[in-house]
């Protein structure tokens, strides 16, 4: 069992919960992740490791209520657990000396970029950010990232905070009309926005990484439920990734195997959600019928 | 009252009480369920006492097999518990699931005139008793102070375990999984081996002192060198598994509804998927499943795939019924339950909906050419015999390939060109105190093999730790 030690919300279905695990946080380096079961009859999913602080023993996850399993995690406050945590999983991304990087983060997909900005800072580079959202609420951990990046790009769809348009279209302007040539792109986020960063940099020959998010049952090469297609060949994002040469990954494939259970996801989290619902309605009613 | 040679000939052998064929294959329940007491002492009565027993050298672990069998007959279950337990510490897991038809029972002399001893069915029948009749208090050996870390909860690593905890090592077990068992818990189905079994038997372990510790995936959470030198263990014993599925390299295996049988399996054994929604994993169910393979693992997906209600279940595979790896009796479960087996067949497209689904599968037909290294015939493809078989989930049990994730980190372990580690002939690796045994130093095998290799790599880090290791 793992305790959970904060949790707060940082956008309206993105929560940050920081979580009691050791061994994972002595070992965790930029790029890797964890595979964390919340209860007893749960799935093991994937979620991205924002920040570890060996000291304290902890590592900051931050979750994206997308179905059953990420709901199940949200609902849960300081002081309770989840089942199992396991990792640090995935290969570390590997931190050059590139010049400037533009890293692009989109949703809970910015939770990936921060600790990679921190290093590649580290590592003696120029780091800017372009991370987007729906809206000003769906941005997050700009402060964060605006303490270790030379420049921070908020965007929106909607223009109401940052600059108004889609996080593509922010780093085109960071390529074509930006003060410093962009010597290599990072990604993480939503698998269209991935597809549109790399199509973006490959006519331009920038070097982009993208961080996949296939879907994932034991996360230590054993399944091969998240294989993808990378220049033809195929690879197992949880042992060969989860980073890979974003020119070379087939999207559309991604894409379409994510869809697999959507049926099932929305059984399972409808379910839950009934559950949630029948146990309000009895705390609403007097104790003597409850 | 001791019996005559002849009269031990005419005991016929006592069949394996199991469920109706057509109620177990819409259940996730045992088929088997064990002889009855009467049933097995007369079956331990079938043993001739040979004075120079072959099946011992049979048993990849040297149960005294005779020496458990007559305690039956003489109805000492006890007695025949501590003999079993002395030479195998998962005998509840071997009596189910090894194939004595190729070892105890193969070279059991009676073969020659009838049947071999059921040596399976009376290993599991005392096990289970020994289970139920748990004695409380067992004395423990005196601590020598030494501690061996293994890496994997599997058959080799918790048999490596029992025997260790024996001589009074302190022994701790690394499992990257949420539960222990490995292969016993994600792989091998229910139906075959209940999670029950495998829950008692490590609970007997740790009764023993050993320590299962979850969630932990040596390579990653801890190297190997980190348990030596920062963890304080004096020897390590690798028996991380199987590893990575393999992918025929056909067209289509990305398609939605195409598992490696390592995914099927560990969706519905581990994750109890069967069970959805109350589980939340989930897994695909449709009417018509292939699975392609010919070992354990494709008659397991295969009748699972079956339980989970394909109607056909088929099973493909390219050489004939004699080639098949599985076990005798899985195959015979697996015709009883209404699989349907296309042999002499090899995948070589899968099929696509518009919209990225399996709709099929085509196959062409193969026959049998002249023995290849492995001694069995090569199977070549038939020109123009391609054929389809409509189906929505396609499973692919065709093998392993080395996991690298503990090897990458380790680098002075020294591994062969398909990336196996390599060990001398106490399954000691490169590394000093580091030993290594199952399928990550064999490739894929069985159960059993990998306990043999479990038992005697624990001979051999005694001997290791006594030497001052």
């Amino acid at each position: 069992m793992f305790e959970i030690r904060e949790a707060r919300w940082l956008a309206p279905n993105i929560r940050r919960v920081v979580l009691q695990a050791p061994r994972v946080a002595l070992r965790h380096r930029p790029g890797n992740f964890v595979i964390v079961r919340v209860v007893e009859e749960g799935e093991r999913i994937p979620l991205t490791v924002a920040d570890a602080d060996p000291d304290a023993g902890a590592i900051t996850l931050v979750v994206q209520v997308v179905g059953a399993t990420t709901d199940q995690l949200a609902r849960l406050e300081p002081g309770q657990h989840v089942m199992d945590v396991v990792g640090p999983l995935g290969k570390a991304t590997e931190i050059e000396r590139f010049g400037h990087v533009v890293l692009v983060g989109g949703g809970c997909g910015t939770a990936v970029i921060y600790p990679q900005a921190k290093a590649f800072r580290a590592a003696g580079n120029e780091v800017s950010a372009v991370i987007g959202g729906r809206s000003k609420e769906h941005v997050i951990l700009e402060d964060d990232l605006r303490a270790v990046c030379d420049a921070v790009h908020p965007c929106t769809d909607d223009g109401s905070y940052g600059y108004h348009g889609f996080v593509t279209q922010k780093l085109l302007e960071l390529i074509e009309d930006g003060a410093v040539p962009v010597d290599a792109v990072i990604t993480a986020g939503p698998v269209p926005m991935m597809k549109a960063v790399a199509e973006l940099t490959r006519p331009k020959k920038i070097r982009t990484i993208a961080s996949l998010n296939p879907i994932m049952v034991d996360g230590t090469g054993m399944c091969g439920g998240c294989r993808v297609m990378i220049g033809g060949e195929m690879m197992f994002a949880c042992v060969d990734g989860p980073e890979f040469d974003a020119h070379q990954v087939d999207f559309e494939e991604l894409s379409d195997r994510l869809t697999a259970y959507r049926e099932q996801e929305k059984v399972a989290w409808d379910r839950l959600n009934q559950e949630h619902k029948d146990h309000e309605c009895k705390l609403g009613l007097p104790e003597s019928v409850r | 009252m001791s019996m005559k040679p002849a009269e031990r000939m005419k005991i016929p052998r006592q069949p394996m009480p199991e469920q109706e064929a057509e109620v177990r294959a819409h259940n996730f329940q045992e088929v088997n369920s064990g002889l009855d007491v009467e049933a097995a002492r007369l079956e331990a009565n079938r043993c001739l006492r040979c004075k120079k027993p072959k099946c011992i050298d049979g048993c990849p672990v040297a149960v005294d097999i005779p020496g458990f069998v007559g305690a039956v007959a003489d109805g000492d279950l006890g007695r025949a518990a501590e003999i079993l337990y002395e030479g195998n510490c998962l005998p509840g897991i071997t009596g189910r699931v090894c194939p004595q038809e190729t070892q105890c029972e193969g070279v059991c002399i009676r073969t020659k005139k009838s049947t071999p001893v059921a040596v399976g069915y009376l290993g599991r029948f005392v096990a289970d008793w020994a289970r139920q009749h748990r004695r409380d208090g067992q004395a423990l050996p005196t601590k020598t102070g030494k501690r061996v870390a293994i890496v994997g909860s599997g058959p080799a690593g918790l048999t490596c375990a029992g025997e260790l905890a024996r001589k009074g090592h302190g022994v701790t077990v690394f499992e990257a999984l949420h539960k222990p068992g490995g292969v016993l818990s994600y792989g091998i189905p229910e139906f075959r081996l209940p999670k029950s079994i495998v829950k008692a038997e490590v609970e007997k372990l740790e009764a023993m002192g050993v320590e299962v510790v979850c969630d932990v995936v040596v390579g990653k959470t801890y190297t190997i060198s980190e348990l030596m030198q920062d963890e304080g263990f004096d020897a390590v014993f690798i028996a991380n598994g199987a590893g990575l599925p393999i992918f025929q390299g056909i067209p289509g295996e990305n398609l939605k509804g195409v598992y490696s049988a390592n995914e099927y399996l560990t969706r519905v054994n581990l994750m109890g998927a069967f069970r959805f929604p109350e589980n939340t994993t989930p897994v695909i169910t449709v009417t018509q499943v292939v699975v392609v393979g010919g070992g354990n693992t494709a008659m397991d997906a295969v009748r699972t795939a079956r339980r989970l209600g394909a109607d056909p279940a088929t099973l493909v595979y390219r050489r004939s019924r004699q080639e098949m790896p599985a076990r005798a009796e899985e195959i015979k479960h697996a015709e009883e339950e209404g699989v349907v087996l296309d042999l002499l067949a090899n995948p070589v497209e899968i099929l696509s909906t518009d919209d990225g689904w399996v709709r099929g599968v085509r196959c062409i037909r193969m026959a049998l050419g002249d023995p290849d290294e492995s001694g069995r015939r090569r199977p070549v493809p038939i020109e123009n015999s391609e054929y389809e078989i409509p189906c929505q989930v396609f499973v692919e049990a065709i093998g392993t390939r080395a996991n690298p994730l503990l090897t990458q980190t380790t680098p002075d372990l020294e591994v062969n060109r398909w990336g196996y580690i390599d060990v001398d002939e106490n399954n000691m690796t490169s590394v000093p105190g580091v030993f290594a045994g199952g399928d990550i130093v064999r490739g894929s095998a069985t159960v059993i093999l990998a306990m043999g290799d479990g038992k005697k790599t624990a001979a051999a880090i005694d001997e290791y730790l006594a030497g001052g290791g």
